[in-house]
């Protein structure tokens, strides 16, 4: 519960960033946040509205001069034009920066090919972030948004990838039909694992999905399913060919493959969270009691919730099966369910952009810590030898010191910090 | 926008003198303490009933029966004529009762906007799946969004239409809750002490807020209050209860009189 409660609190910054529609736009960093308030105030809304209300229903003056108690408005208890003193547009004006990151992502595929100045090895890694940053955006449905801990995701990456592997090795299925078969499986899995984990508080809930991560692995290797999973050994796969005689390599082409899902399940994370039931899950996870009485059906909506965040985590399953060529059960140990709760972390729990940064942590930090360590041994010849997960460890220790929001909290803090600096002066 | 929020007053459809909601010898015990004891009452449509009692009455017991949060040991409650025991909490809202929360309950890291649009859940439909792709959902959203922003004029609230709940003054909290309570268009409106933590100046501007909204809004009001001179200037009528029984039921000027009522403030017995 301490967690779940210090993670969401902390990512207050980027949640309200996200709830008035502009949270996609942090994508782009803090140039773009700045770029957005600028167009935000300008359009600032100005409602006639407010003195004719006033007026038409009879309020008492006493009824304004009470705005002289909030701190936001000045000390006299003086009457401030409504307009005035509304901080922000709520225009959705933000699908200008994710706009541009998507292209200048999708332009990176033309810098390919012989002689090009990205290497095949480099797309992967690419893709690879890509399909960390699913994930994570996943989890941050469940963690940050709705307030549900997990430390089971691992399990339904390795149900999605399972299910993508088998359907294409075994069954000779298009590698593209298996993503969507392997989204239904996993919401349908994750819907059935939320119902009852539903009971479940807190650390109890940490503990029933930690049980989950544990037991896939083990479940993968079981005897009696090893014709379809290959047990151990796990399924060696094919990246399949660009189509259409395009001149791209294979990894080119997975590259735009996992850049189309990546965008196409971001934009659907954001229409959800700026939706009746988006509403419905944040509320659920600030006043559980107060949700009940506003109608929401919370066992329903967490239950959902948890399906969708396993669609995501699902989803990044199988591109990672299809762009890995490889699955195995030990690829998908707790390990893995920790990498994505702590990019979710990382990268600032309850934000979309947020679950980009996410992913680029969970696929470069994470697999080059132990490098990183060695050659820092190395560079400043220290005397003892520190152990392969210490740059890591202090880095993460940094980072949650520093910015308790994540990555996209702290933007958020900082931009906000110097916007104030700016009308100061 | 203003031309909506005055409806035309008067009759709401219901059969005439039925009562909007009655409360039948409801009983609540928990374990060997009774905290409610065959309390009934009943409340008339478009009236301001004010709910009354010491500390440990059984005040909110009854309001969290009213909500569905607690169920009764014994006895039922009608509403319009129907028992609500049957549903589940989350239906409340839909069957046509909103509340607020004596310490506030609002979901403080979302605008105060949205905490209003929260509240039109119980009168909206969009699921999932044509939210996640923004299907046919947008007329509903619009609707919402107008009622959000016709609430928050409504309730003074202008100003922090997009400030995050959480961090605003506690009076100014209240309003948004209240306004959340409206958005869905209740019937029965239940206020759990809303004078609570307010200064003098403050309950009179919710004193003229109570009666707007009965009267603008077109709802009941049932509220639960320690601020007597708020109940009895503001309620048509009173219920007293105490120990978790009901000691007395009438006017303001009544229940005032009343032997019992006096004996269980004052603690003394009464000479008339």
């Amino acid at each position: 519960m301490t967690i779940q409660q210090t993670t969401a609190s902390a990512a207050a910054e980027a949640v309200r960033e996200l709830l008035r529609g502009h949270g996609a736009v942090a994508m782009a960093g803090a140039a773009a946040g700045n770029l957005v308030s600028q167009t935000a105030v300008t359009a600032g809304p100005v409602s006639p509205v407010v003195t004719m209300s006033a007026a038409a229903d009879g309020t008492t003056p006493g009824t304004h001069a009470s705005h002289g108690s909030a701190p936001v408005a000045p000390p006299s208890g003086m009457r401030v034009p409504p307009a005035a003193m509304a901080p922000r547009a709520k225009k959705r004006n933000s699908l200008l920066w994710p706009g541009i990151v998507v292209a200048l992502a999708a332009s990176l595929v033309l810098f390919g090919g012989k002689g090009g100045w990205i290497s095949n090895f480099q797309y992967l890694q690419l893709s690879l972030v890509l399909v960390y940053a699913i994930a994570v955006l996943g989890l941050n449905l469940l963690t940050g948004f709705n307030g549900q801990i997990s430390l089971g995701h691992g399990a339904f990456f390795a149900l999605g990838a399972y299910t993508a592997a088998v359907l294409i090795d075994r069954y000779n299925v298009n590698y593209l039909l298996t993503l969507p078969v392997a989204a239904i499986l996993c919401f349908v899995a994750g819907y059935l694992f939320g119902l009852p984990a539903l009971r479940l508080e807190g650390h109890y809930l940490a503990l029933a999905t930690f049980a989950l991560a544990t037991a896939v692995p083990q479940i993968l290797k079981y005897r009696h399913i090893e014709g379809l999973t290959g047990g151990v050994q796990g399924i060696n796969l094919v990246k399949p060919d660009a189509p259409f005689g395009l001149p791209l390599s294979p990894d080119q082409w997975m590259y735009v493959i996992v850049l189309l899902m990546a965008v196409l399940m971001f934009w659907i994370g954001r229409n959800l969270l700026d939706s009746r039931p988006g509403r419905a899950i944040v509320a659920i996870r600030d006043q559980p009691l107060a949700a009940i009485t506003m109608g929401i059906d919370t066992a329903r909506f967490k239950a959902t919730t948890f399906g969708i965040s396993a669609v995501y985590v699902g989803l990044a399953g199988a591109l990672h099966a299809i762009i890995f060529e490889y699955v195995s059960p030990d690829s998908f140990r707790f390990d893995l369910s920790v990498a994505i709760l702590v990019g979710a972390v990382v990268g600032g729990i309850a934000s979309l952009p947020g679950a980009l940064i996410g992913g680029a942590f969970v696929q470069f930090i994470e697999k080059y810590a132990d490098a990183a360590t060695k050659q820092f041994t190395n560079l400043v010849q220290l005397p003892i030898e520190l152990e392969p997960w210490t740059i890591y460890g202090i880095l993460l220790i940094a980072l949650i010191y520093v910015m308790p929001g994540g990555v996209a909290g702290g933007l958020a803090t900082l931009i906000a910090k110097i916007k104030r600096k700016r009308s100061v002066s | 926008m203003v031309a909506s929020v005055e409806k035309v007053g008067g009759s709401l459809g219901t059969v005439p003198g039925a009562p909007l909601l009655s409360v039948r010898s409801v009983t609540v015990r928990f374990g060997g303490i009774v905290a409610l004891n065959g309390v009934s009452f009943d409340i008339s449509e478009g009236h301001i009933v004010g709910l009354i009692g010491p500390n440990g009455a059984g005040k909110t017991t009854l309001f969290n029966c009213l909500s569905r949060l607690y169920q009764p040991t014994e006895g039922d409650i009608l509403y319009k004529g129907k028992s609500i025991l049957q549903s589940p909490p989350y239906a409340i809202a839909g069957v046509g009762m909103g509340r607020t929360f004596q310490n506030v309950a609002l979901f403080d890291n979302m605008s105060v906007l949205d905490n209003v649009k929260v509240g039109c859940h119980s009168v909206s439909q969009a699921g999932f799946l044509k939210s996640a792709f923004g299907v046919g959902v947008g007329a509903e959203e619009a609707r919402i969004e107008a009622r959000a922003r016709e609430l928050v004029a409504f309730m003074d609230l202008l100003p922090y239409t997009d400030m995050r709940a959480g961090p605003l003054p506690f009076p100014i909290r209240k309003r948004v809750e209240l306004a959340r309570a409206l958005a869905s268009g209740p019937s029965l409106l239940l206020l759990d002490e809303p004078a609570a933590g307010l200064n003098h100046a403050e309950v009179d501007v919710l004193k003229a807020q109570i009666r707007r909204v009965r009267d603008l809004q077109n709802v009941t009001v049932l509220l639960v209050e320690h601020h007597m001179s708020l109940v009895m200037s503001v309620s048509d009528r009173v219920v007293a209860i105490d120990f978790g029984k009901k000691l007395a039921e009438g006017t303001p000027a009544e229940v005032q009189r009343n032997a019992d009522v006096v004996r269980a403030y004052l603690g003394t017995e009464a000479h008339a």
